[in-house]
């Protein structure tokens, strides 16, 4: 099955090039530029991994994080937070919100790939 | 999307939003009381908008972008944390640090070199105002202790988790060995280490999305790897979503406790994670469970220690990257991160409650010919439907008839789909007019004299070739106004203005057209020496005393310059008549007026688009012609007694004082001389771009109306004195006339009395700048 993936993330370059990243590798991606369309889109398609920036407007990664692990019907998916922050506070908040991963920008597309594959590979769906 | 190229594109065009979005927030904030608190939301959007420009920059390893980016950001940081309040020269630090963003992503963009020096003074400044107005340190922390990629742990969906926890652990092993203690304590192979790893997950593990098996292929990516299992906790009717094992993994590796423990970094919260050395000769260590930080005196001991089958689950694809040796691989591949590392903001809270501040704009990338091509379209389509309803009117069926109300609604939705495009390549004059602020303060830095710049009708939108092509012309009147329009502090004072001087800006709808002026409260224009300059230069006969107006249109002559010096900013021999060629050439007009110790206002009036143009549809020698309005000043019906022959079938015409040479267009344009009586000829007064003033002769006016303007060039060729060519609404073909070339022609064919201005009205508030 096709792994399919929301990207959540203000800046349009970077929804592109998750988009052109992810595609190529035959992930089907779905794109939000803020955490309030993000959540939107998480009780829409049920994505196998969320990839949320932190600095959002409207609402914020970690707001993303809370709204999905308190507030969706599908409180469970893997969540990667992706973005330039790498303060070991930020991290340690976003893990106690239940982040499931932290990649910092600019990130690799093959550290990407392969992070989302294996938090992602286990849903044979 | 597709390429890389593509995607450089997204990137500079969002960044052109993102300084737009600045620029914005600026504005906002600078003009609030200073005695008020920051807006922190507007605060929180300007950081964004750096933030941004900085995360897409270093995607494409952008490093000096990234570099100032990530300074500037350092002190937005600052003010949204309330560390920094911005005094008057903080937000001229600030303002002139979005300038050099600006130039910085132009540079990046066009590949060009930027002004490094004042990058570097500008970095200093921002640097100082954190330094001046922060007890804290900036937080440039995490510059080099960025934990760069924290290998992911994982997530289960829904039902398969209760499956996952009764599958056999299976894990690559890459072929090795299975690790034993002789493997392990060998000591021909220094660096490994055993490590051993007890991880005693909540139940809750799944419900963040973590999944011990990926854990478990990170960790086997490491080195050589062995887990048991305790299934002690596991409950006769086990819930899918809870986890009830714990496993106690041995890990043989070169990697340290640290890289070990960045693996379990986000199962952290949610687990119990022990991890020991074991002691074994040939390695460096300590005692057993020397670095271990989490001992967890509560959790069982294995019971089973559960071979793994190495068969049985397929490798995870991952890069073996890690294993090797992780630190350096991650350091590398985040080089450009660590420039970028930024600082943790304080008051998170805040940027949580940014409502819709900055809303952004969701636009379409259109290739402008398909637009061009979709105007050239609509055009036929409006020509086609006045076809149709002159062949409704000629069968008879105008009136009350279903055809006739048909076409009436058909009329309308052409009209409304004519408009419709036309927007779409027209544009806010805004991003333009923030680059002019910026040009202004530029401009202000290098003459020395403080300006204040205000804009206004920033919101008007304007064809986007316009727009483009108004860049230069503005650029040079904004540097000009600075340099010469203004005094210098010290004069302004002793004329009793205030020392800061004025620079305005505006755009606004007038008649279907734009207009665009700018004003500035200088001198005004120095006339004597004006007319001093054009006398030394031969524009001006020596004895010759002309009216004010004429001065003033001395700026426009070719060359002419009044500054004293030849300074940074202007009078580099461009001058306004560039500035009014490049206006006319867009089909615009411009004048200039000026009182002295008043200031100047150069007034730019443009037409909305390149593609329509209003015309005035006249008949020369039966054929229609368009002559484009903005060259007509007015229109005469003269009488007998108004028009003097000269020699040779020349005539002039006095209009007021000024004696104007008459041009037959049907001359022009190779038709026979019909001379016909004044009273049924219909001049048109025309001046051109050296001031003169001319009048064209048609038989009629027929009409005046927005004609779709048809290449004739790209058709068929050039002809001297025809701009391009339309199509009326009988399907007939017009030519569109420059009355420029027009009258260049004639006067090369020698068909009109050359016959120079002289006494000229008096116009009493037209004057001048310089340039």
């Amino acid at each position: 099955m096709t792994i399919r993936i929301l990207a959540i993330d203000d800046s349009r370059t970077i929804r592109e090039m998750l988009r052109y990243s992810l595609c190529q590798e035959g992930f089907e991606v779905t794109v939000a530029e803020d955490g309030v369309a993000g959540l939107e889109q998480v009780s829409k398609i049920k994505p196998d991994v969320v990839i949320t920036d932190i600095n959002m407007p409207r609402l914020d990664g970690f707001g993303v994080i809370d709204g999905i692990r308190q507030g969706t019907d599908h409180p469970s998916v893997p969540i990667l937070v992706l973005t330039t922050e790498s303060g070991a506070e930020l991290k340690d908040r976003a893990r106690r919100s239940g982040a499931t991963g932290w990649i910092v920008k600019p990130f690799d597309d093959g550290k990407l790939i392969s992070a989302i594959r294996r938090i992602a590979s286990v849903s044979p769906q | 999307m597709s390429s890389l190229d593509e995607l450089r594109w997204t990137f500079f065009l969002e960044c052109a939003e993102l300084l737009e979005a600045l620029d914005d927030g600026f504005d906002q904030l600078s003009e609030a009381d200073p005695g008020d608190p920051l807006d922190l939301e507007e605060v929180n959007a300007v950081f964004r908008s750096v933030h941004s420009i900085k995360g897409g920059a270093a995607s494409f390893g952008l490093e000096e972008l990234v570099r100032f980016a990530h300074e500037f950001e350092t002190v937005l940081d600052a003010m949204r944390a309330g560390r920094l309040t911005p005094d008057r020269d903080d937000w001229r630090v600030l303002r002139q640090s979005g300038d050099v963003l600006a130039e910085l992503v132009a540079a990046a963009r066009d590949g060009v070199g930027h002004d490094a020096a004042r990058q570097a003074e500008i970095g200093r400044a921002l640097g100082a105002m954190i330094g001046a107005h922060s007890e804290a340190t900036p937080a440039l922390e995490d510059a080099t202790d960025a934990p760069i990629f924290a290998p992911t742990p994982i997530g289960l969906d829904g039902a398969e988790a209760g499956e996952a926890i009764f599958a056999p652990l299976a894990l690559d092993l890459d072929d090795a060995p299975m690790p034993s203690e002789t493997d392990i304590s060998d000591p021909e192979t220094p660096g490994l280490r055993l490590f051993e790893i007890r991880f005693a997950p909540q139940p809750s593990l799944f419900e963040n999305g973590h999944d011990p098996v990926h854990l478990f292929r990170e960790l086997s990516d490491m080195g050589r790897f062995e887990v048991t299992v305790d299934h002690s906790a596991l409950p006769d009717a086990p819930q899918p979503m809870r986890c009830y094992l714990n496993w106690r993994i041995a890990l043989e590796t070169r990697c340290d406790e640290e890289d070990i423990r960045e693996i379990f970094e986000f199962v952290d919260p949610l687990a119990d994670i022990a991890i020991s050395r074991v002691n074994a000769p040939g390695t460096d260590a300590a005692g057993p469970g020397a670095t271990s930080t989490r001992e967890e005196p509560g959790t069982p001991d294995p019971l089973d220690a559960l071979l793994v089958d190495p068969s049985a689950i397929p490798a995870a694809p991952s890069t073996p990257a890690a294993k090797a040796s992780p630190g350096p691989a991650q350091k590398q591949a985040s080089r450009p991160t660590h420039a970028a590392g930024s600082p943790a903001p304080q008051e998170p809270k805040a940027s949580q409650k940014t409502p819709s501040v900055q809303a952004r704009k969701s636009t379409v990338r259109v290739d402008l010919g398909l637009v061009d091509d979709l105007i050239n379209i609509v055009g036929e389509l409006v020509i086609n439907q006045s076809f149709l309803s002159q062949s409704i009117i000629d069968a008879g069926l105008s009136g009350r008839t279903q055809v006739s109300a048909g076409l009436d609604e058909f009329k309308n939705l052409a009209r409304q789909i004519q408009e419709g495009v036309m927007s779409i390549r027209a544009q806010s004059v805004k991003p333009l007019f923030q680059r002019m602020a910026r040009i202004v303060r530029e401009a202000s830095a290098v003459a020395g004299k403080p300006v204040r710049f205000e804009t206004s009708g920033e919101t008007t939108e304007v064809d986007t070739t316009v727009i483009e092509r108004l860049i230069d012309p503005l650029t040079h009147i904004l540097r000009n106004a600075v340099d010469h329009g203004l005094e210098s502090a010290e004069a302004r004072s002793a004329a009793g203005k205030p020392s800061e001087g004025a620079v305005r800006l505006s755009a606004d709808h007038r008649s279907g057209r734009v207009l665009i002026e700018i004003s500035d409260d200088g001198g005004g224009i120095n006339r004597p020496k004006v007319l001093a300059i054009a006398k030394e230069k031969g524009l001006v006969a020596p004895d010759a005393t002309p009216p004010d107006e004429e001065i003033d249109r001395l700026l426009f002559k070719p060359g002419f310059s009044t500054a004293d010096v030849v300074t940074d900013l202007s009078g580099r021999g461009v001058g306004m008549d560039v500035v009014r060629s490049a206006i006319q050439k867009l089909g615009g007009r411009i004048s200039i007026a000026s009182e002295p110790g008043r200031g100047t206002t150069i007034s730019i009036s443009l037409p909305l688009t390149l593609a329509v143009l209003e015309g005035m549809v006249v008949k020369v020698v039966g054929q229609t012609m368009v002559v484009p309005i903005n060259a007509i000043i007015e229109t005469l019906r003269p009488g007998p007694e108004d028009i003097e022959p000269l020699t040779e079938g020349a005539e002039v015409i006095r209009v007021r004082d000024q004696l104007v040479p008459i041009v037959d267009l049907g001359l022009v344009f190779g038709y026979p001389r019909t001379r016909k009586p004044a009273e049924e000829r219909v001049l048109l007064l025309v001046e051109t771009e050296q001031g003169r003033r001319w009048a064209l002769s048609v038989d009629e006016i027929r009409d005046q109306r927005q004609v779709v303007i048809k290449s004739l060039e790209e058709n068929y060729g050039r002809v001297p004195g025809v701009a391009a060519a339309t199509i009326l609404g009988d399907g007939r073909i017009a030519l569109i006339i420059d009355p420029e070339e027009a009258i260049r022609t004639a006067t090369g064919l020698d068909l009109i009395a050359n016959y120079p201005n002289s006494a000229a009205t008096k116009k009493p508030e037209a004057q001048h700048v310089d340039a």
